[in-house]
């Protein structure tokens, strides 16, 4: 399939499975995934910063329009897609500065140290700006525990189910 | 100027990124500014339209709790007026006179409860007659006021919500204070400022006070869960549980207060 059709299908798939199914389900009644986060982990890797930034802050600012929560996963994911290829370097080392990375073939645990550092910061983003108070500090941190959690399990379940397919 | 293009050419990324992240912190801002005019708000028509087909597939999951909620209002309303029909002809005079307000059943198709700052949409707008600052109820209690509302849409600020506070007194007793939410759990809800002289009692009834235009005087709110008396400044803390499940909404109603505008305007005349 055409790349940029994939993409645009999954920007428009991942954002209403969030708000439509995923911002009703309630783990243990107080935990939410953030499933289209997975939009930001799996654009390609060679894709220019400036692109993937804005693609990241319109996915964003469309989930933020339907949860009325002004920008803040607008900078959450705005901030993810900008530390993104840090974070390829920091998990995958050398094949990354080398262009030759190729996702699906990589380790699990590389694979998760990525995943997890990526859904990592975006959550925590997430979760101060819409506190945005310090006092609510506690309510950050452990919101931002408990999520990052369920949706690192969430994305690698998807990832090794999307990998079986392409095998 | 051949160096600032430089400059720019050079840290494009970083100044893109510092300009969305501003964009995005400005957004924040004003979403978390009550009464002001959203920018980008779900009663636009695309989600609102999308709120509304799911909540129309949704609601068949929760028809058996509906049901019994709306029976248990029935029930009530029964009784008030098996009381009504009771009593002697002036109080009925007094009755007639209450209902300078106007009651419009609309239902909520998207709720949030998780957030410090919840809003709500409602299924009806500007065409239904929805208008900001009208109060919205449900059959339990208090659900949130009506902040803005589109031509078929409405955005209702959640009692929920850490920006907004809400006079309220108790039922057998004159005592007022504000009602606010502190974000920690979405069953109960905190009533501060209420004056040590007050008798409190654990259950005590928590109902809408009257010092507000927005909500008719006694529209039920919760009971006292728990309170302690802040010795500093001589006011209790107590801890509201609600008598809404605010984590699952259905039908409400939109209250109207038809003497408002009057009432606005002699506010108004009188600040000058």
């Amino acid at each position: 399939m055409n790349s940029s059709l994939k993409h645009s299908l999954r920007f428009i798939g991942l954002l209403l499975l969030q708000v439509l199914v995923l911002d009703n389900l309630l783990l243990f009644g107080f935990v939410n995934p953030y499933l289209y986060v997975l939009f930001v982990i799996l654009l390609p890797l060679n894709m220019g910063k400036i692109q993937a930034m804005s693609l990241a802050f319109l996915l964003g600012l469309c989930v933020d329009i339907f949860s009325d929560t002004g920008g803040v996963h607008a900078a959450a994911c705005l901030v993810a897609a900008y530390l993104r290829p840090l974070v390829l370097r920091f998990s995958f080392g050398i094949n990354y500065d080398y262009q030759t990375l190729k996702f699906y073939q990589e380790g699990f645990k590389e694979r998760l140290t990525y995943v997890a550092l990526i859904v990592f910061v975006h959550h925590l983003v997430l979760f101060s700006m819409e506190a945005f108070q310090l006092k609510l500090w506690k309510f950050v941190l452990t919101n931002t525990l408990y999520s990052f959690t369920f949706t690192t399990v969430l994305v690698m379940l998807i990832i090794a189910l999307i990998e079986k397919e392409k095998k | 100027m051949q160096q600032i293009i430089n400059f720019i050419i050079r840290y494009q990324t970083g100044l893109f990124f510092w300009l969305l992240f501003f964009v995005a912190i400005l957004l924040t801002i004003q979403a978390n500014t009550y009464h002001n005019a959203k920018f980008f708000s779900a009663s636009n028509s695309i989600s609102g339209w999308f709120y509304k087909k799911s909540a129309a597939t949704t609601a068949y999951f929760k028809l058996a709790e509906e049901n019994k909620i709306l029976s248990e209002e029935n029930a009530w309303l029964r009784e008030k007026f098996h009381h009504l029909t009771e009593k002697d002809s002036i109080d009925r005079v007094s009755f007639s006179q209450e209902s300078e307000y106007s009651f419009i059943p609309a239902r909520i198709i998207s709720n949030s409860y998780r957030k410090p700052s919840n809003y709500l949409l409602l299924n009806k707008g500007e065409k239904d007659g929805i208008e900001a600052d009208m109060a919205i109820i449900s059959s339990r209690g208090i659900v949130g006021i009506v902040e803005e509302s589109s031509k078929n849409y409405a955005r209702i600020i959640s009692i929920l919500n850490t920006n907004i506070s809400i006079n309220a007194s108790f039922q057998h007793a004159p005592h007022f204070g504000s009602l606010v939410w502190n974000s920690a759990s979405p069953y109960y809800a905190q009533l501060l400022d209420v004056p040590r002289s007050a008798n409190i009692q654990v259950g005590d009834s928590i109902v809408t006070g009257g010092n507000s235009l927005i909500f008719p005087q006694g529209i039920p709110i919760g009971e006292v869960n728990s309170f302690f008396l802040d010795e500093n400044i001589g006011y209790y803390q107590i801890e509201v549980k609600l008598f809404n499940d605010m984590t699952s909404l259905g039908s409400v109603y939109a209250i109207k207060l038809h003497s408002k505008e009057e009432a606005i305007e002699l506010l108004e005349n009188s600040d000058e």
